[in-house]
This record gives C-alpha cells, structure tokens and sequence, in this order.
C-alpha cells in the first residue's frame, strides 16, 4: 500500500478484487483462439514432418541423392531394374513453368497496369470482377479444357501428331496463373500512394510517365512477389498439367514434345504404388522437393513484400 | 478546513511508447468531487495520461507505464479485475465514437455489462443520461436508430450519455467539445458542474477558457511533464511560478 | 498562349499506345477464356437434363447421370467446412484481435502463407501420411475432407481477418474503456460488424473447395460407386475427380457427357464466387458507420 498516499481503499475499490464470470469466459476464448492462431504453424510443421517421415528413408536408404537429381531415367516399375532420377521431371516442371511465365508476366503486368491506372470507374469494376471470376474457375477444368479444346486446336493449327505437350500445358497454365498474378500486381500498383501520382501529374507528366517513372519503381517489390507467386502457382499446378503435358518422360527438344512435371508425376503414380514401397516413397520424396522448393518461393515473396513496406 | 478526500492520486508517471517517452514523471493529487482541469498544447502527454488511468496499455504492446497510479486508495497495478477498474472510469474521447447499434444500446450497453437485464430499469438509465448528455431530446423518438449514423455533435453526446451509464466514480474527458456546437458545449458544461456532486471530473482541454469557466483545479502539462497544478484563478490570474505557464494561458503559444 | 509543344502531343500519343496495348492484354487474359466458356456452354448444355443431374451413372459411367458425385461433392464441401470454418474463424480473431507484434505472429503469417502456397498434391501427400494411414480413416469423405480443410483454411483465414480489421479500432477502445473485456467487445462490436464479410469468406471457401481434385484423389475420392456415401467413413464420388476420369480413360464415353460434367462443375463453382463478390458488393454500398 502506497505510504504517502493516505487515504484507505474505499469500498468500492474493493470489487476490483472481484473476478466475474466474464473474466474466466475472457480467459478461456483467449486461450481457444490462440490454439486456432498456431493450428497454422502446426499444419505446415505437421505436412513437412508426414512427408519426409515417409520419405526420409528413401533418401537415406538405397537412393544416391545426387543421382535421384541427376539421371533423367525415372522408371519406378521397371521389373529388372527400377531407377529413380528426376531430372526429366524437373526439365518437365521448368519448361512447362517457364512458358507460362513467358506469357502470363507482360500479360498479366499489362492487365494490371490497364485495370489499375487506366481503367476508371464502372469498366475498373468489371475486369476486376472478372479477372477474380477466372482465377476462381477449377484447375481440373482447365486441364479438361486442355485436352478437350487445346489438343485438337494444337494438332490442327501446326500439323503435330500430338497436341499434349510443353505447348499446350504452358499456355492453359499461364492463363491459370495470369488472373492471380494480375491481382497481386494491381493491389501491389494500388499499394502506391496517390500522392506520388498527383505530385507527378503536377509537374505535368503524361500518365505514361507517371507510371513508368514514378509508379513502376514504387511498385517494384510488389510487382516482383506477383511475378514470385506466380511462379510458384505455376510450379506446384497438378491437375491441369497432368491432363495436359501428354505422359512421355523425357528430355524434350521442342515445345511440342509431351513431358511430365514432378507435381504430375506424384499424382499418376500414387494410386499404383503400394505403401512403403520405395516406389511410394521416391513420390514422397518429390513432395519433400516441392515442399521446400514452394516454402523458398513463397518466403523470397515474403521477404521482398516486406522489403518493400519496411523503408519509411 | 478538512483536507480533501483525494480521489486519484499519481505518483512519478511516465509513459512510454516504444523508444519514445510521451509522459516523463508526473505526480499529482485529483480531489474527490472536484473538476480537474488539464491544459497544454498538443503532444504534452495529456491524452496519455489519462489512458494510463484506465489501464489502456494492455491493448497496446507499444505502450509502457511506471510509476503509482492510485485510485480510491488503491494502486491500480496490482488490482486483479482491470475491467471493474473501468467501469467506475468514464471516458470521453476527443472524436465523437457512436458504436454501430441503436442509441438505445448505446447507452444500455455498459449497464448491461454490469448484469442489468431489467427493462424498465434499462429505460429509466438510457433516459436520464440521454437527458443528462442534453440528447434525450433531439433522439427520444429514434432509440432504434444506429447510434453511429447521428450528426457528429449528437454522437458526442451519446458518447458521453454512454460514459453516464456507467455511474463513474470518475469521468474522464478528453476534447469532448471539440465536434460539439458552442450552445451544445455550455449545455454539456453545466451538466458537468451539476455533476461534480457525484463524480470527481478531469477535463482535459485545449480550450484555455473552458478549463477557467469549469475547473477548481488546472494542471498545465508541457512536453510529458507537468510545469504546475494550482488552484484555477490562481493559475490565471495570480502569481504563476512559472513563466511557461503563463505563457501558454495568455495564448502566446499553444 | 498554351499551344501544344511537339514533345508534348508525342507524349500522348505515347500515352495513347500504352493505353490500348495494355487494354489489349487485358482482352487476351479474358476473351479466350471467355470463348472457351462458351464452348463449354454449347457442347455441355444440351447434355444438361433432369435425368443427368439426378440420377446414377450407367454402363461404364457412358450413360445415366452424374448424381453421386454432385452428392459426394456437397459431403466433402461439407464436412471440410465443419473443420476449417471454427479453426479458421478462431485463427483470424487470435491475429486480429490479440496477437501481439512478435516473432510467433510472423511465424503464423508465414505459415497461412505457406500453407496457401504448398502444391494441392503436397496436401494430398500429406493426407495420404496423415488422414488416411496415420490416423488409421482410410480413404474415406473424413480424410478427403480434412485434406481439403487444410489445404482452403488460408482462404477462411484471410477473408476473416480482413473484415475484423475493417471495423475502426475507436469501437473498440469505445468499449474496452467501458469495462468490456476483449471477448465481450469482440462479441458485442467487432463479430457483428463483419459476419457478413466472414461469410463472403466462406462461400469462397466452397467455391475453392468444390473444384479441387488433387488432394481428394487418394485421400477418398473415388472413381466409380454404385451407390451414395451413407456416412464420413465411405468412400464416394465427386464432380471434379468425375471429370477427370471421364476426360481421361473412359473408352466410348460421349463427349456431351465429358462438356456436360465439365458445364456442370464450373458453373457451381463460378456461381457460389459471384455470389461471394456480389456479397461484397452489396456490403460495401450498405454503410453502417
């Protein structure tokens, strides 16, 4: 009890003593909603530690790790002798990714820009709408979509025997990815305050230099975490890629050849192979690969976002 | 003469937000019953303060407080109920809050908190502070209207009818005049001295004749510390010991 | 006095072509889609009756209706809710309302992050480990389901947490400096004044549920039951793993039946997400402060 303060506690600061019912119904909801807030870390902590349980020894045990990267000869069934290399996968992955890329970046950076800065009122809110509309349409649908429309439309337009390929799965998995990257980038362009625009504009610049000179920088970090996502949508995509890229696993020498990505792979192949067989633990392992490879993406993504927030 | 019963008293404050000290070592008496008035130009710690008073920092990891805070004879520290702490403090904030409910809720809110579920008597509350707050009037015949669609003024006075029903031991007002009209504000200020026989008052206020039509008492914060506190004619008209002081009532700076 | 200098009317020509080439882009992403969507609609629509959308697949899923995985579809999106909504609701309140600014926050952001960003075929290795052989449920709607809650709960999250945010702090210091403790205040000010962005969330969340394949392929998903799931335990069908088989390996399977199914899935899923934006809409024009 404070000495030079004097006066006793008078009666009624005697309740504060008091705790209610609400007092304990407070504890106990903080308590719940903590557990919901780590139920996050303890999923994606419980994913890494169920994959590699299953994987890890297969890492360790018969497969020589640089080979499991190195060989292009991914053939799991092989009676006499089964190889597990997934380098063909990999190139599979990358080329697929890689034209995506090539057309949903200047694409979806030119929606953005256009729905971001050129576009005004009632025509903004359409595109928006419907750029949100065609992220939301199924991957299973697209991969239909491949196969259904693509296929005959390829084999017809170039007079190749196949229409399922790098061609085909590149192009239905930059249009899958554009949408997502479009709205990134435009929250990213939208992230610019107008300040900048209107301190531009004062001096007289066209609204092409405002953006090129002004926005763009302002925007960089945000435009590269879309492009990052991207990216990483694109490389973990499984459904429309596996109905899509044709089934061949190899080294491919043109955009027509078919190729089979990892994610494909882990998909055609789980349902065949039997628990705790190598087989099934070589895909595990895959998994591990696009677990870590999806986390460094989505981290740099992080980063770079932050990056971007923390100068004042 | 009888000393004052001393209502809240404040003992080497500071109050700190992060790396920055918003209020650095305050000490001071509140009497019961009295209307204590704070001045000082913006950023002097005085909105601070009186977050201090109501435990608000546990809402806020930015936010550190040292020093004695004791209220009713009791060091608000080491109290194990803080919500009981504010339901006997009134605040009212310099922007006027109507929460998103009817104004009936409004004012209904806090006694129901407190367990009142009775209907007649949740009516006989909403009405006397709706009346008191100089707002019965105006929404008597919108109860169920959303208390946070009214007029900027009329939320003021909801805040405060707000602040009523909760029967304060203490009410605490922060600029509350800044988003009323001048008649509203001489309406409200005459209910605040009717008040005064129930409820000690601190006036925070950057209106220098407000603090002298009002106060018993001023205190004038300058840069999170206190430069003095004295009886109100006394600070402005009197010998003030501090020419800082008497610099900032006479308006040569603020 | 103010003529156009020559720099001047090329800088807007040049504004003038980055307008319509980036407008142009725009057309690109939307027109094929556009077009294929209609494709969809004028192959898959005549396939549409009373009889394929309520009745049981026959001979070889050739003929008959697509009934079960309709069901099988609502069961999963179903159950997958019951688990992700509570976790998910309760996971935004923790980071909107209590979590302080430290390391074990970031981590929780990193990990709703990632837990969005894993490939769906990661989730469905994980729901192979976990569901079906580690917690002993087999491939069952029970293990397909909490796959896909795992894999949609960032979606439950996020939506949640933004519109928790989007109610002004001075309510709640309104309440807190009347008594109210954190929980009351969330109840009384804060979930009453976002319920209706939460449940934009959550219709999302179905939308987004709904059309996943990957992760229910091994983890309950099956490609052909004669008969309807009776419990969380059974196996059962669903749209999109249904197109996927018919799209595939299904000798003499119809293409109307393949649009049909494809028509079918993408219309709910495209439904239940204008029904979320039209939700968002109409909630932004309705002011409430």
């Amino acid at each position: 009890m404070p000495a030079d303060v004097g006066q006793p506690p008078t009666k009624t600061a005697m309740d504060l003593d008091v705790r209610g019912q609400d007092w304990y119904v407070d504890k106990l909801v903080s308590v719940l909603v903590f557990v919901g807030g780590i139920s996050a870390v303890v999923l994606i902590l419980g994913i890494f530690v169920f994959i590699t349980k299953e994987g890890v020894g297969f890492v360790f045990g018969p497969m020589e790790v640089w080979e499991f990267f190195t060989s292009p000869f991914w053939r799991p069934t092989s009676r006499t002798e089964a190889t597990y290399g997934i380098l063909a996968l990999m190139v599979g992955t990358a080329s697929v990714t890689g034209l995506a890329m090539l057309i949903a970046v200047p694409f979806s950076l030119g929606a953005a820009v256009f729905i971001g800065e050129f576009a005004t009122g009632r025509t903004r809110e359409t595109l928006k709408v419907l750029v949100e509309l065609l992220a939301a349409i199924p991957s299973v649908v697209w991969g239909f979509i491949g196969l259904a429309i693509m296929n005959p439309l390829i084999i017809e337009t170039f007079d190749v025997p196949i229409g399922l390929g790098i061609l085909n799965s590149g192009i239905i998995l930059g249009l899958m990815a554009a949408p997502i990257m479009t709205t990134i980038a435009e929250d990213a362009l939208k992230a610019v305050p107008d300040g900048y625009r209107e301190a531009a504009e004062a001096m007289g610049a066209t609204k092409w230099q405002v953006i090129s000179k002004v926005v763009f920088p302002a925007a960089k970090n945000g435009l590269m975490a879309a492009v990052l996502l991207g990216v990483g949508r694109g490389f973990g995509e499984t459904m429309a890629v596996l109905m899509a890229s044709g089934h061949s696993i190899n080294l491919p020498t043109s955009v027509f050849d078919s190729v089979r990505a990892l994610t494909a792979t882990i998909a055609a192949e789980l349902g065949e192979a039997p628990v705790g067989s190598d087989h099934y633990r070589a895909l595990f392992t895959i998994g591990i690969f696009l677990f870590l490879i999806t986390f460094v993406i989505n981290l740099m993504a992080d980063i770079v976002i932050r990056g971007g927030g923390r100068k004042r | 003469m009888v000393a004052p019963t001393v209502k809240l008293a404040v003992r080497d404050l500071r109050i700190a937000y992060g790396e920055e000290e918003a209020v650095s070592g305050i000490s001071l008496d509140v009497h019961a019953n009295e209307i204590f008035g704070i001045i000082g130009p913006a950023g002097s710690g005085k909105t601070s303060f009186l977050r201090a008073l109501n435990r608000m920092e546990m809402f806020n990891d930015d936010m550190h407080v040292s020093g004695e805070i004791v209220f009713g004879g009791r060091d608000i520290s080491d109290i194990r109920n803080v919500y009981a702490l504010r339901q006997k403090i009134g605040v009212v904030f310099p922007l006027p809050v109507g929460l998103p409910m009817s104004v009936y809720d409004n004012v209904a809110l806090s006694p129901r908190l407190r367990g009142v579920k009775n209907k007649a008597a949740l009516d006989e509350i909403v009405e006397r502070c709706l009346t008191r707050a100089a707002l019965w009037d105006e929404v008597k015949d919108r109860l169920k209207a959303l208390g946070s669609l009214l007029s900027g003024g009329q939320q003021q006075r909801l805040t405060i009818a707000r602040a009523l029903s909760q029967d304060p031991e203490l009410l605490l007002l922060d600029e509350f005049s800044i988003a009323v009209d001048p008649v509203t504000t001489m309406r409200i200020e005459d209910v605040l001295r009717e008040l005064k026989e129930e409820v000690t008052i601190i006036l925070v206020t950057n209106l220098v004749q407000q603090a002298r039509r009002l106060a018993d008492r001023t205190a004038f914060f300058l840069s999170g510390e206190l430069v003095e506190v004295a009886e109100t004619e006394v600070l402005f008209t009197g010998e003030v010991k501090d020419q800082r002081t008497r610099d900032y009532v006479e308006g040569r700076f603020g | 006095m103010f003529e156009a200098t020559n720099l001047n009317r090329r800088n807007h020509q040049i504004q003038w072509l980055f307008k319509v080439l980036f407008g142009m882009m725009t057309l690109i992403l939307i027109v094929p889609v556009a077009l294929i969507l209609g494709v969809l609609v004028a192959k898959g629509g005549p396939a549409i009756s009373m009889e394929f959308l309520f009745s049981m697949p026959r001979n070889g899923l050739t003929e008959g209706g697509i009934l079960p995985a309709l069901i099988g579809t609502m069961w999963l999106v179903g159950v997958a809710l019951l688990a992700s909504v509570p976790v998910g609701i309760a996971a935004a309140i923790y980071l909107s309302e209590y979590a302080p600014d430290n390391w074990l926050t970031r981590g929780i952001n990193l990990a709703i992050i990632n837990l969005a960003g894993v490939p769906s075929i990661v989730h469905a290795l994980f729901g192979v480990g976990a569901f079906v052989v580690f917690a002993g449920f087999g491939a069952s709607i029970l293990a397909a389901s909490l796959t896909l809650a795992v894999m949609t709960l960032p979606v439950v999250i996020v939506a949640t947490r933004e519109s928790l945010q989007a109610v002004p702090m001075a309510f709640r210091e309104a309440c807190w400096n009347m008594g109210a403790t954190r929980w009351q205040t969330i109840r009384i000010v804060v979930l009453p004044n976002s319920v209706s962005g939460i449940l934009t969330g959550i219709i999302l969340e179905v939308s987004r549920t709904a059309g996943e394949t990957a992760p229910i392929m091994f983890t309950g998903a099956a490609m052909f039951l004669p008969f309807l799931p009776q419990g969380v335990l059974d196996q059962t069908m669903a749209l999109s793993m249904h197109l996927f088989v018919i799209s595939n390996s299904i000798p003499g399977m119809s293409e109307e039946f393949k649009y049909g199914t494809a028509l079918v899935l993408i219309s709910l899923v495209l439904l239940m997400n204008a029904l979320s934006i039209s939700f968002r809409v109409y909630l932004r024009g309705k002011k409430k402060w």
